[in-house]
């Protein structure tokens, strides 16, 4: 009881030694009788979890070269080259549109830092997580992937987890269940003289 | 046998025969180190060199170690600096010259054969002060000095406590040591064979004795400036001091090659004992922090010299009243 009257910085009372060293004796000992923790990698494949960020893959359809992940970049190690090509009209008459055409897309790997921010920023779904991580180069310079590598990692990408159960609809489901708008009624537009 | 062949030849196989034994011995120590600790750590040790559970990983580091480059700093005293690691690890080859596996399987049977292994392996460190002087480096010089004043004080205790089991056999020779010895001498030589595993170790600067070297104080003490071949034998010296302290710690307290069946197995029964002490020097290693100077000294001179000397006095009252 007159362990309590101490003042609280004082450690409590030493009991020697021996304990401890005993109770760090017992301690590696019983270590050694379990079995040990180290995967053996390259003979075993580590379980990766689904979000894992190993590399970043291309799909390269989905890419509008609109550069919004070249700009958030945090350390400009995205490269996108792309003209502009003009469509014949489709219809007679028609208007003839421009678009995109992406020449060149790469990452340099070497300065990625993994922050992911490409991944979320890209509005199109073009850039994705894949847990392939064995991708290691003896030259550093070798780390610059172009988009047809980039696009080889593509397959590789796991589909996306399962929503919980309690979350909410995804936002294309929510769109698509609603039902259409009424047409505003409009009064025939009087005409002004 | 002896009689039979050759003094010359004899002479020659001895020799070859305990030098095969200081390669390999140590070898099989520093694996088993690997592997023990490896697994008290949870963790599975060397498993790719050799095939089998990385048997062969002390046999590359001595490959890799052989093709380093011998560096000498330029301030260092050129010839102390290069004969330090002979002087560390020959003293361990004689010491194990002269350690019986059994009355007939001993390279050089010596009449004061303790007293012996004593004075060889006290040499030894001599080889860690070279070093430590001749390195022209504060960190090895440092090193050097925790070296001396801890041999210094760990000698003592270490000296005392095969005083007193060389006092209860009546003899200084280590053949006659393990003859004398009896079951009993477990119980009432304990506090000796205590004080001298302890001893031993700090002797042999292991964990958690190994103030000398803290690698996270004076990066590598005494060894610092080493490189390649001249540093493997520094490392060498450590594993064979194990195995000579393991040996003689068998042979004083354990009763060497007596056991149960057959007097063939002798040799067997030492080496077999010898390991166990072997690992339980290891099991510290892996359990236990490193101890600060002051504790060092402290535990020496208020803790294993008064036993020592207890042991002492106890073992000298029982000899008077027994005989």
């Amino acid at each position: 009881m007159t362990d309590h009257q101490h003042s609280q910085g004082t450690p409590p009372k030493s009991r020697g030694a021996l304990p401890g060293l005993l109770k760090g004796l017992a301690t590696t000992a019983r270590t050694l009788a379990k079995p040990t923790h180290t995967a053996e990698y390259p003979d075993n494949q580590p379980h990766l979890p689904p979000r894992t960020r190993g590399v970043i893959a291309l799909l390269e359809e989905n890419c509008t070269s609109c550069m919004l992940c070249a700009r958030e970049c945090p350390d400009w190690c995205i490269y996108i080259d792309s003209h502009k090509e003009t469509l014949p009209a489709t219809t007679e008459g028609g208007r003839e549109r421009q678009r995109n055409v992406l020449d060149r897309f790469a990452i340099d790997f070497s300065l990625c830092m993994y922050c992911g921010i490409c991944v979320e920023v890209c509005p199109f779904d073009a850039l994705h997580w894949s847990p392939e991580f064995e991708y290691a180069e003896v030259d550093i310079l070798d780390l610059l992937h172009e988009k047809t590598r980039l696009g080889q990692w593509m397959p590789t990408v796991p589909p996306p987890p399962a929503l919980d159960p309690s979350s909410a609809e995804a936002q294309e489901i929510t769109a698509a269940n609603k039902p259409p708008r009424k047409a505003p009624e409009r009064k025939a537009p009087e005409v002004t003289t | 046998m002896g009689a039979a062949l050759n003094p010359v030849l004899e002479v020659v196989l001895r020799s070859v025969s305990v030098l095969t034994a200081f390669l390999v011995l140590p070898l099989v120590v520093g694996q088993m180190e690997h592997k023990v600790m490896a697994h008290m750590q949870g963790r599975l040790g060397p498993m790719y060199a050799g095939g089998f559970h990385g048997w062969a990983q002390l046999v590359a580091d001595g490959v890799k170690f052989v093709q380093k480059e011998d560096i000498t700093p330029r301030a260092a005293d050129r010839w102390v600096f290069k004969l330090a690691p002979a002087v560390a690890l020959v003293p361990y080859l004689v010491a194990l010259a002269v350690i019986p596996l059994s009355p007939t399987v001993v390279a050089a049977d010596v009449d004061a054969g303790a007293l012996f292994v004593l004075a060889a392996s006290a040499v030894g460190i001599l080889g860690l002060l070279m070093a430590g002087w001749s390195s022209a480096n504060k960190y090895a010089l440092l090193g050097g000095m925790r070296a001396a004043a801890q041999l210094l004080s760990y000698e003592l205790p270490l000296v005392l406590s095969v005083a007193s089991v060389a006092l209860a056999a009546g003899s200084v020779s280590l053949t006659g040591i393990a003859d004398a010895w009896h079951p009993l001498w477990l119980l009432w030589q304990l506090p000796g064979a205590l004080v001298f595993l302890v001893a031993a170790v700090a002797e042999l600067q292991r964990p958690p004795f190994d103030m000398p070297l803290a690698d996270s104080e004076i990066v590598m003490g005494p060894f610092t400036e080493y490189t390649g071949l001249r540093f493997a034998f520094f490392l060498l010296s450590e594993y064979a001091g194990i195995v000579v302290m393991s040996l003689l710690f068998a042979v004083l307290f354990l009763g060497g090659w007596r056991g149960p069946f057959s007097d063939a197995l002798g040799p067997f029964y030492t080496l077999f004992k010898g390991a166990l002490i072997a690992v339980l020097i290891i099991w510290m290693r892996v359990s236990w922090p490193r101890l600060r100077e002051d504790q060092l000294q402290r535990l020496a001179w208020l803790v294993l010299v008064p036993i020592a000397l207890a042991q002492l006095a106890l073992t000298a009252v029982w000899v008077v009243l027994s005989s």
